[in-house]
């Protein structure tokens, strides 16, 4: 059986044309039932020597494709297509193949499926995302479907990335996915390298670099350390950092390439927050995203393990809202009485400047303590921490070192006037793409909280976004940072802080248990505000450093 | 410091002198633009005789300046040279005293005042002072009163602003605080003429206007007071109110119209009776809605207008506001695309504004108009932090940028490209740029976050221009060549035959100058254009080849016998050549039309077969061959060997035949110009014939030949035998044909080709490089045609980057020439994957829906709004399928015939809107 013939080519099937599609879908129909003759015809005249090996291997291809259309008819935006790929698989069953069913509760296990948008139930203005989205990846990732509660945001955020990894830009493509697996491998995000591998090796990536970052080039093996930085301490990066990259001769990165790598890298480095911070589950077509047993053996799955939620099913779920339903609803009106009372008192009681210095102080110290109970070293799952190096370290608190990192303020170095300009010179529209991304994450707002409608949220996302460049050590001038211990409580923070800074020890609890009135959607919106926020703290420090190097 | 003062009065008078008096005069000075080689003929046009001149050059008129200056100043002379101090910290504004000896320099940690002398700047007072360090005190922005010279306003980056007044006997000065704002100020802005009155703009979307007599800001301006939302329910509030508002605006007006304070105290209660009414329904109004509104970046009262200023916004938004009217902006327009960082109201002329913005770009706007309108548009490399009108010269402005690029330029906005002047002597972004005295253009101040702070000369600035190659080169579409050069350049050498040999004739004309250009009589340059001769036809070979040519759909040998049959009829035999010998290489024998050979037997060999003739001439009959070489030899022959070098193959081969008659192909064949192999393997496949290899030329000539030739047929080359019949028929006619011609032996061998068994892959690399030949040769034309063509047949043997490359550098003719279906068939055409998806982007069309007329944003032609198919005929209002055209006017459309047919009747749109459509 030659190579070609049973090359599926799942191209045809981003198409808009149904009728391309349909031509597609029976090419891969005919394909796929030809393996499985053939996997029978093995199997029936089982001492074939010469066969040994390859049935094994095609055996395997065969379930992968047959993940991938149980994917299709899942996730495929387009109704035919959904239809027909799983006609496909209970044709294939009848023929005696197991066929693999999904694992899991959806996209999210944070999230009840029945609160997310199912495929097939959008409007048009989802469609279209959805198709833009198919059309592009080949796939409606779990990602999509769960920022789908933010359409608008959702737009720009697939525009950016569909930019960042496809469009002109000075990183070769296989590039461009082995950077963004180093930056998902730095917070142990397997849903993120498991997607990007699979990219990686479609784009024609030399599948040895697979094995550590040792066996990529040592351009890539520089950035490295770039990547240890920006992820966990993006405040100890240098101008030496950048030229350590920029000057090492046969090796060196070009300023264009090196702020390519670095949007990259900031990039998935907030991916990955909002991987955890949702509880993203794995793809369906990915390895923990499907199983060929039977639904009695088991619910296992290998993610959860390096997520820290091995026991996702015996927490009691509901045991929180049960216990305090009244509880929590005191809880969205305390907040809002707070809000109230610091929009009509904030002019009255002005507080000295050494009072707003030392809030500053204060906030940064706090939020060194503010962390989960569970702090336990969760060791990373072996395939993924092969990607990166060095992996003791960690976030260590802004704060916390015996060296001092002065405090970078946002009035000498900000992203509208710097950051922007600085990007959108070196590499061309992604600067105007990445702002707008940033304004409508700190701008979305609907007027609602939990029940309430017409409230003004404005206060409430600045003293997030604030409270998160807080612990990157990034301070406003003109913000008293009082604000955000009168509107985060203490759970919201460690929710925050964990989402943030170690992403991978988010559990389902901490999602839980803030802001337990809010709907789902607010909190995804939580999350959207975490990871922009993230994202620019990483790239302010970044290019302050590429701008400290040019000067 | 007293005597150098002037008063405000003198100042105006001034105003009143000649604007333009540096205008140089040497008319030596050539200032054409240089232009790029790869822009077009219009620019270059366009700007030669556009010359500047307006930066008066010191060592011209220094004498005549000096004077000039001392009658500004009122008997003392600005005197000063280029020099910089240090500062302890980075600068973030500076400001000057009214007095242009005086300077203060703000930052986040610092807050001086220098006195500007003659050698140095020397530190005379120092603001921070206090125990600790206050945010109040990390300035963002800082200004010096213009009428005041004791009084100083900053913008702290916490929100607030803080007033100083030099005059306090205390050693700290400072006045007042005002905290209303919410978020960092960026600008503040002291009214021109009158004493109290301070406007700042802040990062929380909000405008204050202070009087400095007062402890809260008069009014509050919200850059987005026209929303209608907001505000309707404003204006509900304000109702009851407004007769009292009217009757405060009048007052207010007499409070600014008073002369300059009598009795401070009285009008200062006057005051306080007066705006203090007007406060209640302005805090009414602007309820803060922080977070809503768009970041003011910059706020300028206008130098003429007493009562307008101007705001600038992050959205890229310029507000023009009257200071009576705090409700809604008398004026917005999008200025820039992203946040507008600052303007400035021109000193002289009324309505001029000049806005910088994150886009690179500082646009000059004229405000009289009813629209605002674009005057000019400077494009710098960096986005522009400061933009600040020069003193006494009408159309320069200097620019600081915000970031990466750490020089000051100064700018004739009416030479947007290339920089007057530049200043760099910062080694960090400049933050603060400032013109030493209102009248005088020649001391710029600069402080920067390199820490130091700057005394510019005009004198020692580097002018790039100067350093700007005056030259100006350009190819027209046509073959044109246009050159434009300084006057004197150009008949200096004229006398020198630079094209000697060319058969253009260069047309020198000189451009009339238009006496009402400012700079008419300093630029005199030449501009002259080449043009192609007549009878050399220009490149419409090139269109008529594109358009002509087929590149798929058909057989291979059609397509080439088509393809030669056009190149001949264009007269570019050497091309036609080329495609037959493709079809002999390429095609199978069988596919030979018999009807070929048997019409040259027929005619005994003495007339050309078309393979034959397409084929060289050495293997003729000598008399039929003299006759087609000359032939030939009138047609492309000269031109070709002058494009050619010897590497062109073909032509070598005339010239060979020409000097050495007909007995050459021994001679010839053993020739060691190593590019004529090319034409020999087309000559010798015939001597794999296993049946009569040495009956047609002795062997020896052929040594080395043979070995080639007899490597074996690849297995692969199975059309040959299948055509195995046609090849014996052939090789019967060659049998025939050898007697009659049996004089000359060649004639046979090309006949004999035939029958070659030949794989075609044995004349890759021979095919391979006619390819690169003709490209080289710039005929990229014919290498991607013939690439098209043979598709498989030898890509393989091109990498994949030359084979793009010729396809873009075709696709861009192509298009030049606006052959745009010919561009999109070879695009389609490609199989280079890079140039495939060229017609893949850009495939979007913005409709508008026919029905609500608003843009369809979804796919499809559904419109989201009104839920109706969009496309529906116009004439049968039936849903389109397949081709629809519609007005780019009104939106209507429908079928292509219906609508061609309902305007052969009718003008107006079918819909019956009263749309006149043009369809084009």
């Amino acid at each position: 059986m030659a190579e070609g013939e049973n090359e599926v080519r799942w191209d045809g099937l981003c198409s808009r044309d149904s009728t391309t599609r349909e031509t597609a879908l029976e090419n891969i129909r005919q394909t796929i039932l030809r393996k499985t003759e053939y996997l029978r015809s093995v199997k029936e005249t089982p001492h074939r020597p010469s066969d040994g090996l390859s049935n094994t291997e095609s055996s395997d291809g065969l379930n992968k494709l047959l993940a991938h259309l149980l994917m299709l008819s899942k996730r495929c935006p387009f109704k035919d297509v959904r239809e027909k790929s799983e006609f496909i698989l209970k044709s294939i069953q009848e023929l005696g193949i197991r066929i693999p069913r999904p694992l899991g509760q959806g996209p999210s296990r944070f999230i009840p499926e029945k609160e997310i948008l199912q495929v097939g139930s959008e409007d048009a203005q989802m469609h279209a995302l959805f198709a833009d989205s198919f059309a592009a990846l080949g796939r409606l990732d779990n990602i999509t479907l769960v920022m789908v509660f933010h359409p608008q945001y959702l737009e720009s955020f697939l525009k950016t990335q569909h930019y960042l990894l496809q469009m002109d830009g000075p990183l070769p493509l296989h590039y461009r996915h082995y950077i963004g697996i180093m930056a998902a491998a730095r917070h142990q995000c397997s849903y993120l390298v498991n997607l990007h591998v699979n990219d990686f090796l479609h784009v024609g990536g030399d599948p040895k670099w697979l094995n550590g970052l040792e066996n990529a080039p040592q351009k890539l093996q520089n950035l490295g350390e770039l990547n240890k930085v920006l992820a966990h301490r993006p405040w100890l990066i240098t101008k030496e950092h950048i030229e350590g990259l920029l000057k090492a001769e046969e090796h060196s990165w070009s300023l264009a390439e090196l702020v390519h790598a670095v949007v990259l890298l900031t990039h998935y480095h907030s991916l990955a927050s909002f991987t955890f911070g949702c509880g993203i589950s794995p793809e369906i077509h990915c390895d923990g995203g499907h199983t060929f047993r039977p639904p009695s053996v088991s619910n296992y799955c290998i993610c959860d393990i390096t997520n820290g939620n091995h026991s996702v099913d015996e927490m009691p779920v509901n045991s929180a809202e049960n216990v305090s339903v009244s509880d929590s609803f005191f809880e969205v009106e305390a907040l809002m009485e707070k809000m109230r009372q610091l929009q009509e008192c904030r002019d009255e009681e002005e507080a000295s400047q050494e009072e707003m210095a030392s809030r500053f102080e204060i906030e940064k110290r706090e939020s060194m303590f503010v962390f989960s109970s569970d702090d336990e070293e969760v060791t990373p799952a072996r395939d993924v921490s092969r990607h990166f190096e060095d992996t003791s370290y960690g976030y260590k608190d802004f704060s916390r070192h015996g060296m001092h990192v002065p405090t970078f303020r946002v009035q000498d170095y900000c992203w509208e006037d710097h950051g922007y300009s600085l990007v959108n010179r070196l590499y061309p529209d992604v600067g105007q793409l990445i702002d707008e991304k940033f304004h409508i994450a700190y701008n979305l707002t609907y007027n609602t909280m939990a029940m309430h409608k017409d409230v003004d949220t404005s206060m409430l996302r600045r003293a997030i976004w604030n409270y998160i460049h807080c612990m990157f050590g990034i301070r406003y001038d003109d913000y008293d940072y009082g604000e955000i211990n009168q509107l985060l409580d203490r759970s919201f923070k460690v929710y925050i802080k964990t989402v943030v800074c170690t992403p991978e020890k988010v559990t389902k609890r901490m999602y839980d248990s803030f802001w337990r009135q809010f709907k789902h959607s607010e909190k995804v919106h939580v999350n959207l505000l975490l990871i922009e926020a993230r994202m620019q703290a990483e790239l302010l420090y970044a290019l302050r450093a590429i701008t400290r190097y040019m000067t | 410091a007293g005597k150098k003062r002037t008063t405000s009065g003198e100042g105006r008078e001034r105003q009143r002198l000649p604007a333009r008096r540096f205008r140089t005069t040497s008319p030596a000075a050539l200032r054409a633009d240089s232009v790029d080689g790869g822009s077009l003929l219009a620019p270059l046009l366009g700007l030669t005789d556009r010359a500047f001149s307006d930066c008066p050059d010191l060592a011209d008129g220094a004498m005549e300046k000096m004077s000039r200056v001392t009658t500004a100043l009122g008997g003392s002379v600005l005197t000063g040279r280029t020099m910089h101090c240090h500062l302890d910290a980075p600068a973030n504004a500076i400001s000057v005293c009214r007095d242009a000896a005086q300077v203060v320099v703000a930052g986040r940690s610092i807050f001086k005042i220098y006195a500007i002398e003659e050698e140095q700047f020397v530190e005379k007072l120092n603001l921070r002072v206090g125990r600790k360090p206050s945010l109040n005190l990390s300035c963002a922005d800082v200004v010096w009163h213009q009428m005041d010279e004791n009084l100083l306003a900053t913008a702290a980056t916490n929100g607030v602003v803080v007033t100083w007044n030099l005059g306090r006997p205390s050693r700290n000065k400072q006045d007042q605080l005002f905290t209303e704002h919410k978020r960092t100020v960026n600008k503040v802005c002291f009214h021109p003429t009158e004493a109290h009155v301070l406007l700042s703009g802040s990062q929380d979307g909000f405008m204050k206007c202070f009087d400095l007599r007062r402890k809260d800001s008069v009014s509050t301006f919200s850059g987005e007071a026209t929303e209608a939302g907001p505000w309707e329910w404003a204006m509900a509030g304000w109702v009851p109110v407004l007769p009292v508002i009217s009757c405060c605006i009048l007052r207010l007006y007499h409070s600014f119209a008073h002369g300059p304070m009598q009795d401070a105290e009285s009008r200062a209660n006057d005051a306080r009776e007066s705006w203090g009414c007007l406060l209640y329904p302005l805090g009414l109004c602007s309820g803060p809605q922080a977070g809503q509104s768009e970041s003011v970046r910059d706020v300028q009262f206008s130098i003429r207008d007493y009562f307008t200023f101007a705001s600038t916004f992050e959205n890229g938004n310029v507000q023009l506001w009257d200071i009576r009217r705090p409700d809604r902006c008398e004026r917005m327009f999008t200025a820039h695309n992203g946040p507008v960082f600052c303007c400035d109201w021109h000193p002289e002329d009324r309505g001029w504004l000049a806005t910088g913005g994150r886009d690179k770009m500082v646009k000059v706007w004229d405000m009289t108009t009813h629209r605002a309108k674009e005057m000019h548009c400077v494009q710098t490399i960096a986005s522009v932090a400061r933009v600040k009108w020069r003193p006494e010269c009408r159309h320069h402005l200097a620019t600081c940028s915000m970031m990466v690029d750490h020089n000051i330029y100064v700018w004739d906005v009416r030479r947007p490209f290339v920089p007057a002047a530049m200043f760099e002597e910062h080694r960090d972004v400049t933050t603060g740029i400032a013109w030493r005295h209102p009248h005088d253009p020649s001391f710029l101040l600069s402080g920067s976050k390199d820490s130091s702070l700057c005394q510019h000369l005009f004198r020692d600035a580097s002018q790039p221009v100067e350093r700007a190659n005056p030259e100006g080169l350009c190819y027209g579409l046509f073959g044109d060549l246009a050159f434009a050069a300084k006057e004197s350049l150009v008949a200096a050498e004229s006398g020198r035959k630079p094209y000697t040999g060319d058969r253009r004739h260069p047309i020198f004309f000189k451009r009339k100058l238009d006496p009402a250009e400012p700079f008419a009589g300093l630029a005199s340059s030449a501009l002259s254009v080449f043009e192609t001769e007549p009878g050399g036809g220009g490149m419409r070979w090139f269109v008529d080849t594109a358009e002509r040519y087929a590149l798929a759909g058909r057989p291979l040998a059609e397509l080439c016998d088509h393809n030669a049959k056009v190149a001949r009829e264009l007269g570019r035999n050497q091309v036609a050549q080329t495609w037959t010998m493709l079809r002999i290489i390429y095609c199978s024998p069988g596919l030979v039309p018999t009807a070929n050979l048997n019409h040259s037997v027929g005619k005994g060999g003495s007339c050309g077969l078309p393979l034959m003739n397409s084929f060289n001439l050495k293997d003729m009959a000598p008399g039929l061959g003299s006759e087609t070489r000359l032939d030939r030899s009138k047609g492309d022959a000269r031109s070709d060997t002058v494009l050619l070098d010897s590497s062109a193959t073909l032509i070598t081969n005339e010239d060979n035949e020409e000097t050495e008659g007909s007995d050459v192909p021994a001679d010839y064949l053993l020739g060691d110009v190593e590019g004529e192999e090319d034409e020999l393997y087309l000559l010798d496949p015939e001597h794999a014939h296993p049946e009569d290899p040495e009956c047609v030329l002795p062997q020896e000539a052929f040594p080395l030949r043979h070995e080639i030739v007899d490597t074996p047929p690849g297995p692969e080359h199975l059309q040959d035998k299948a055509d195995s019949p046609h090849v014996s028929g052939s090789e019967a006619d060659v049998a025939s044909l050898a007697p009659v011609d049996s004089s000359f032996s060649l004639l046979s061998v090309s006949h004999a080709l035939y029958d070659s068994r030949l794989p075609p892959d044995f004349f890759g690399v021979l095919v391979r490089d006619m390819l690169h030949f003709y490209a080289e040769q710039g005929d990229v034309q014919m290498a991607v045609s013939v690439l098209i063509v043979l598709g498989e047949r030898v890509r393989k043997d091109i990498d994949e980057q030359t084979q793009e490359h010729w396809y873009t550098s075709y696709i861009d003719l192509l298009q030049r020439f606006r052959l745009w279906n010919v561009s999109n068939e070879v695009v389609k055409l490609s199989t280079s994957r890079a140039v495939s998806c060229l017609n893949q982007a850009s495939t979007t069309l913005h409709v508008n829906c026919s029905h609500c007329k608003r843009p369809m944003s979804s796919r499809g032609w559904v419109c989201d709004r009104c839920h109706r198919c969009a496309s529906m005929c116009a004439v049968c209002h039936h849903v389109v399928k397949g081709l629809f055209v519609w007005c780019q006017g009104c939106s209507h459309g429908g079928h292509l015939q219906h609508i061609m047919k309902w305007l052969e009747g009718s003008s107006h749109c079918p819909a019956g809107c009263g749309h006149l459509c043009e369809y084009s």
